[in-house]
């Protein structure tokens, strides 16, 4: 690695890390000041080390700055405290006697703790991941601005507020107790789905983005899956399901960034390296009688890695949509459900079935239903790929409807 | 919107399926709620077993099994959203217990919690 490369690879690395434990050390009262000692340990780093060079070991080098930082910081608030505000000696101040604890063992558990402190519902999903990544993943705002395809002033805007609220809420950067840890994972295994989704499905052109955000969405589950207290089935349920979707991330997307069509994928381009690590999890998930969306979703997910194009394969998956929708409706599982249904029973019952649907706003919808009536009334599959065409949004999505028409 | 129970409705409890039959009715009936809950108007329901079955009296006594004098029985019940009961009533137009002769569907409006 060269020197020009190692500090924003070490950024990417021990940024999040660094930061996580100073966050927790000073609670989200502070958490500004923890985000500037945290950028000042890299801006000091790049300092110094331009000059005379890398030291031997740059992490600790990077932590060992870190904890000075810290506890310059304590001291001069210390002797603030003392001097300025008396009254306050009294209460519980951290000491900066004691030193930044860099151990992995902290590590690990202030991020698990600070991943729990944001993915809070008094505060937007949004803002959740938002604060996620740039907390929990080390996101530079203008990364973040650009994987909303928002701008800076607003992500900021939004981060700030998110951070106010939950010092309002006097959010504590703790473990849930083992009572509320399902309730509480729910809303963390949402923001780490939402992440990941954000890099799988969005129409962002930057690939390598994409699959950063897909991967630090993964990276977060699997932190989950380390720790015994949140080592539960529908965490490795959503690990398995993300390694599923992600072993087909080279095949979905060609050249030119436009998605490939499942049908059409080059298989390959899966990865099944990645699809062996899914059903790992998977498997890991099979513990314990609950049954969540994530399990039922991780099912499906599976089936699409199986390439036979059989009837007991769409059978599964329509049966697993069919409980999917009643656990959690979603109008994609209602369009992939319908889907299902075409292929498990009939297209004729799948076009009754989707008539019923009215997803009148849904470019998908239109596709679906130009996708059913294909070589069964040309006219109405002509129709509905044009409303499909009108609706669609990006140039890759228009081109592929009007493919469709122009092949009828 | 207001909340319906589709109950299904068994006009003769005792007669026993064969697995093959059992096994198209089961996937007949995950479609039926499946169709349902894809246009998001599923709110919950549940199949209510044969075995074990009780029937309590008024004079408190307990006979086994919903059948003998009462001869028609509730296989299952599922609570749709719905406009009105004729839309109600068109979800369950789609049951599969309607292919048995003399079964039926009862369609009734929840009353609102306050």
């Amino acid at each position: 690695m060269t020197r020009q490369q190692l500090i924003p690879h070490l950024f990417r690395t021990e940024y999040r890390k660094i930061v996580a434990v100073l966050c927790k050390r000073f609670g989200f009262d502070q958490i500004e000041i923890a985000e500037d000692i945290a950028s000042d340990t890299f801006l000091a780093a790049t300092q110094s080390w331009s000059y005379g060079g890398a030291p031997p070991n740059p992490v600790a080098w990077l932590y060992n700055a870190a904890k000075n930082k810290a506890k310059n910081y304590l001291q001069r608030e210390s002797t603030f405290e003392a001097k300025v505000a008396p009254q306050l000696v009294g209460n519980p101040v951290t000491g900066y006697e004691n030193e930044l604890d860099l151990s992995p063992q902290n590590i690990s558990d202030s991020q698990l703790q600070m991943m729990f402190a944001i993915c809070q519902p008094v505060i937007p999903v949004e803002a959740q991941v938002g604060l996620s990544l740039r907390i929990l993943c080390g996101f530079g705002i203008d990364e973040i601005a650009e994987a909303f395809l928002s701008n800076k002033e607003t992500i900021n805007k939004r981060l700030f507020r998110a951070k106010e609220k939950l010092r309002q809420e006097k959010i504590k950067i703790e473990f849930p107790g083992l009572s509320e840890i399902d309730a509480r994972l729910d809303t963390v295994l949402t923001t780490i789905y939402l992440l990941f989704s954000e890099g799988y499905y969005s129409v962002n052109q930057n690939q390598t983005l994409r699959k950063d955000l897909c991967l630090e969405a993964m990276r977060l589950c699997t932190m989950l899956t380390e720790h015994e207290n949140t080592n539960q089935p529908q965490v490795n349920a959503l690990l398995s399901l993300m390694y599923f979707h992600s072993s087909r991330f080279d095949a979905r997307i060609n050249r030119n960034g436009e998605l490939v069509l499942y049908d059409e994928q080059d298989t390959s381009l899966w990865n099944y390296e990645l699809m062996a690590k899914g059903a790992y999890y998977f498997h890991k998930a099979a513990a314990g009688d609950r049954l969540s969306k994530y399990h039922l979703e991780a099912g499906i997910a599976w089936w699409n890695t199986q390439k036979a194009d059989t009837k007991e394969k769409w059978e599964n998956i329509l049966q697993l949509y069919n409980s999917l929708l009643q656990l959690a409706y979603s109008p994609v599982a209602a369009l992939n459900r319908t889907y299902a249904l075409a292929k498990a029973n009939s297209r004729e019952e799948a076009i009754i079935e989707a008539e019923k649907l009215k997803l009148v706003n849904n470019q998908f919808y239109f596709a679906l239903l130009g996708e059913l009536y294909t070589g069964i009334d040309r006219e109405k599959a002509v129709g509905n790929f044009k409303a499909a065409l009108e609706l669609a949004k990006s140039p890759a999505d228009k081109q592929t409807m009007q493919r469709k028409i122009d092949a009828l | 919107m207001d909340e319906y129970a589709l109950i299904m409705r068994h006009e003769d409890g005792s007669k026993i399926a064969s697995p093959e039959q059992m096994e198209i009715w089961m996937k007949a009936t995950m479609d039926w709620i499946g169709g349902i809950a894809a246009q998001n108007k599923f709110v919950s329901g549940t199949g209510l077993l044969f075995d074990d079955a009780k029937v309590v009296h008024h004079n408190k006594m307990v006979t086994n099994g919903p059948f003998g004098e009462i001869k028609e029985t509730i296989g299952g019940i599922i609570v749709v959203k719905a406009e009105s009961a004729d839309e109600a009533a068109e979800f369950a137009k789609g049951c599969p217990v309607l292919g048995g002769e003399g079964n039926s569907m009862e369609v009734r409006r929840i009353a609102k919690k306050h």
